[in-house]
């Protein structure tokens, strides 16, 4: 009756070898790295750059114990950290000779040790959360009515332009919160610009009052624009942020939005903080201005000589010099978006700009009276200016809508689309949540969690053989296999390991002992009522097995309540928590049977089991005693 | 070895009313606190800033104080954390400072006094961030007791699974009365060990509803007050071997763990002593109240010749 078929035999033995496999890089440790990515979206990571790096190295006289390329980015493994810094030196001289240009990111890193084949299989140690590792946690929160105000704003512009050309005389437009209205003397008025908004403005709607004498037009953005605007701004800014964070120079950086209006930014092993915060929350500023094309101007662009009276150099992208006046007309606060494109009629690359209201008039008024002149759109930051590009003005540009085309490539127009949006952000961010952890206190913890568990093990393990004797034994190594398969699962799904998820770790060994402790008090149990001992392994296990069941779903009940509403920390503790139970009910019960069988199962005249003591109450005990 | 020789079921229901009267007791005292003193929430609650400064000597606290009062903010705690070289200050929020200004400005301040200073930690919290933590802790703990209670309901019946809410939300109280009287920082990873304690000692509960129906099955002439005696007893080994070794790992962390784990080791301490208190004590009694019969688990039709069940019709 304690016999398993062969099949549950092999589960049990491929359950352990994956399990071991997936475990296993977990113990070769981290080694430190130095990792190649492309700082901007342009630019690829291929076998040209493994080229250049392996050339650097080979110069610097180092040598890389492994160099692989994956996934966009070229990671070269060394053995001392010393070698580790040096080749990034190295690296960074061949790469980027202009710091101020970065086009690769070169970053430390640490590396998993594990020999190919276990990194060809997919495995890699646990995933690290950042109080085990150090780094810097924020979180930001986008200001979504900033960003709708933005686009309200810039629509009024629109309407404003799209009703002169149709003639239609209104009483004023403004913008009253998100809300654009437009007041009129007439009811016909009124009604040719609601149907002028309804055929050319799809994302407004529309509702009309009576105030006084005039007639009120009410403009809001329906529901889903409003949705659509917020899910741009919000990508906008993440994008900004990842450009802001390459220059950071952080390996693994994970930006991602978190629900509707927050963007989680996570820089593992940053130590920097104060440097991080200050990139994270830089507001670049972008400025349209006039280049001074008078000859003196023209001839310091050339000879980098003294700039004329009310002007200054700054450096096109391709370090050509520009001289332009002091004077600014316009900010990046009037530009509402920049868009890649192509010219209606030339097919050139373009980029398309898009003015607010107060943007677009300024920017007629410049272009009128500017024609045949070129002006600079330069982008600050850091304090430090660059032109993204000197158009030259052909006619008179009203509207708000403007082209800039002309001796680009559709990657350039890509990139400059991408930085004037970039630049600024779409809506202003608030850090709501900041989480520094030195990289001393990371490898602290690692070593708190790490003895927590072995010594917590260790203390169980000793109790339960010293208690239960042989199944005692049985129930230690069950337990050690549930740590296994735990360690195995993390590691496969590269869920993040916290220290709250290391001390879930060893309370969940805690708990799963209970399973153990179950049965082996059943099978107790049973031989005291005088069953012999087979029938007593069979009973103890199919009896406790309802109660197990029963437990370990009330436990994990617990668990995916502290999933779904956790956050931080208490999802770490969560994930470990609930895979915790589910291992152990299948080491606990399935794998501890195993061995009991595999002991136990064959003979068939057995006689006693080693369970420690089988205490029987004087006068009704059967007199004997294991 | 075998530590519980018990010759004859220990009569638990007989001084159910005690004991009822002694949670009780507890209960209201738990109840009292929270409300009196209430908990000392963390940042993360709170909404604030939260640093931890180690020097490379004993850190003189005073002077910390000093000098960030010298910055011109209020309600500043500073306190040792773990040992006496490790600083821990917290700040509540200001309006108009951004938290990375707070930290610096402190960290910079700190420094002047001794260069030895190193931020290990710095955590910083909104007001609204603070508000969404509590009250999803409390949705999360919803969640638990309701998920619990059907659970139960649809495996037992109504009346365990009122008894055993009852019996361990009182444990969750008692937890968080711990946490208002000694005024123990009560953070996140210390609300997971509350909800994870819910789970664990339900399970004590769980494994003596299980003997109760086992023996409302077997043994068809005891009186239900036996049967709920002979059911502890014939558990209480086990349930005092299981959260011994759930002890031992939950010791190993309180020694080993550090002081961040301190609180949330110590939390789960006081809910596995009470876990065995009231699961052993407090369910049982109340379920015995609400009037659970043989009947209400026992389907005669499909119980009756239980072909798994080998004692099935003996009597004893």
């Amino acid at each position: 009756m304690n016999r398993y078929p062969v099949w549950k035999y092999a589960i049990i033995l491929i359950a352990l070898w994956v399990g071991s496999l997936y475990t296993l890089p977990n113990f070769f440790g981290e080694a430190p790295a130095v990792q190649v990515s492309a700082g901007k979206p342009a630019i690829k990571v291929d076998a040209s750059v493994q080229a250049k790096v392996e050339e650097a190295l080979k110069s610097a006289g180092l040598t890389a114990s492994a160099l692989t390329l994956e996934q966009g980015s070229l990671k070269a493994r060394f053995d001392s950290t010393e070698s580790q810094i040096k080749a990034k030196d190295a690296i960074q001289r061949a790469l980027v000779p202009d710091p101020n240009e970065a086009s690769y990111v070169v970053a430390l890193n640490l590396l998993s040790r594990s020999p190919q084949w276990l990194s060809a299989l997919n495995a890699a140690p646990m995933y690290l959360g950042l109080d085990l590792r150090g780094g810097v946690h924020f979180m930001l929160q986008v200001d979504m009515p900033a960003a709708l105000t933005k686009k309200a704003e810039s629509l009024a512009g629109d309407i404003r332009t799209s009703m002169r050309e149709k003639n239609l005389r209104h009483g004023g437009i403004s913008r009253n919160g998100q809300a654009i209205e437009i007041r009129f003397r007439d009811t016909s008025t009124l009604e040719a610009a609601k149907r002028l908004i309804q055929d050319q403005f799809a994302d407004l709607q529309t509702t009309e009052a009576a105030e006084g004498s005039d007639f009120k037009l009410s403009a809001t953005l329906k529901p889903e624009a409003g949705r659509r605007v917020q899910d741009q701004a919000l990508k906008q800014n993440i994008t900004t942020l990842h450009n802001r964070i390459n220059e950071l120079g952080v390996a693994e950086p994970v930006i991602q939005q978190q629900g509707l209006d927050r963007i989680v930014v996570q820089l593992p092993g940053v130590q920097d903080t104060a440097k991080a915060k200050d990139i994270l929350g830089r507001t670049a500023t972008l400025e349209i201005r006039m280049v001074d094309e008078s000859s003196e101007a023209r001839a310091a662009e050339l000879s980098n000589g003294m700039v004329p009276f009310g002007t200054e150099r700054y450096l096109e992208r391709n370090g050509q010099a520009v001289v332009v006046k002091k004077q600014v007309i316009l900010t990046g606060e009037n530009l509402t978006d920049a868009q890649p494109g192509f010219d209606n009629q030339t097919q050139e690359a373009a980029v398309h700009l898009t003015l607010d209201a107060k943007g677009a008039r300024i920017f007629r008024d410049i272009t009128r009276d500017n024609v045949g002149k070129r002006m600079a759109i330069l982008l600050f930051e850091k304090g430090k200016g660059e032109v993204v590009t000197a158009p030259v003005i052909r006619s008179e540009i009203g509207g708000g809508r403007v082209q800039i085309s002309g001796r680009m490539t559709t990657v350039e127009a890509n990139d400059v689309a991408l930085l004037l949006r970039a630049g600024s952000l779409a809506a202003p961010m608030e850090i709501i949540e900041e989480r520094t952890i030195g990289p001393s206190l990371g490898a602290e913890n690692i070593a708190k969690g790490f003895n927590s568990v072995t010594w917590g093990f260790l203390a169980v393990a000793a109790f339960m053989c010293f208690y239960y004797m042989l199944f005692g034994v049985f129930s230690s190594v069950a337990l050690a296999v549930n740590l296994l398969l735990l360690v195995a699962v993390l590691s496969m799904l590269q869920a993040t390991l916290t220290l709250p998820g290391m001390a879930a770790m060893a309370l969940v060994l805690g708990m799963a002992i209970d399973a153990n402790v179950l049965i082996n008090e059943r099978v107790r149990e049973e031989l005291r009522n005088g069953v012999s001992p087979q029938a007593a392994i069979h009973a103890g296990y199919d009896r406790a097995w309802a109660t197990i069941l029963d437990s370990n779903v009330t436990t994990l009940i617990a668990g995916l309540a502290l999933l779904a509403f956790g956050s931080g920390p208490v999802r770490g503790f969560a994930v470990v928590h609930c895979l915790g139970i589910l291992t152990s009910m299948f080491s606990a019960v399935f794998f501890s049977r195993g061995l009991v069988n595999l002991w136990y199962g064959r003979q068939k005249k057995l006689k006693s089991v080693s369970i420690g003591t089988v205490w029987r109450a004087p006068g009704t005990a059967l007199a004997k005693d294991e | 070895m075998e530590f519980f020789k018990i010759r004859r079921d220990i009569p638990f229901m007989r001084h159910a009313l005690v004991f009822n009267a002694v949670s009780f007791i507890t209960f209201l005292a738990a109840v009292f606190f929270l409300f009196s003193r209430g908990l000392h929430l963390s940042v993360e609650f709170t909404g604030g800033t939260l640093m931890e400064v180690s020097y490379s000597q004993p850190a003189d606290l005073n002077q910390a104080r000093e000098r960030i009062a010298a910055l011109g903010y209020s309600d500043v705690q500073v306190q040792n954390f773990g040992t006496a070289r490790d600083v821990l200050i917290r700040m509540p929020a200001v309006k108009g400072v951004s938290s990375a200004q707070q930290s610096d400005k402190v960290l910079a301040a700190l420094k002047e006094g001794d260069a030895s200073a190193e931020l290990r930690r710095t955590e910083f919290v909104g007001p609204q961030v603070g508000d969404e933590l509590a009250a999803d802790g409390l949705k999360a703990l919803a969640f638990v007791v309701v998920g619990i209670m059907i659970y139960l309901a649809f495996r037992f019946e109504w009346k365990y699974a009122v008894a055993a809410i009852i019996a361990n939300l009182h444990d969750v109280i008692i937890i968080l009365g711990f946490f208002a009287f000694f005024q123990w920082e009560f953070s996140l990873p210390v609300l997971a060990a509350v909800l994870a304690v819910l789970g664990y000692s339900v399970n004590e509960s769980v494994v003596i509803f299980d003997r109760i129906r086992e023996n409302f099955r077997r043994y068809r002439k005891m009186e239900t007050v036996e049967i709920i005696d002979n059911a502890i007893t014939s558990t209480i080994s086990r349930t005092i071997i299981t959260h011994g070794c759930t002890q031992l790992m939950v010791l190993s962390m309180l020694l080993f763990g550090g002081a961040t784990l301190h609180y949330f080791a110590l939390a789960l301490t006081i809910g596995i002593l009470f876990g065995i208190y009231s699961s052993v004590f407090v369910a049982a009694a109340i379920a015995m109240w609400l009037g659970i019969r043989r009947e209400d688990l026992i389907k005669p039709v499909k119980k009756e010749g239980d072909p798994d069940d080998p004692n099935a019709g003996a009597a004893v």
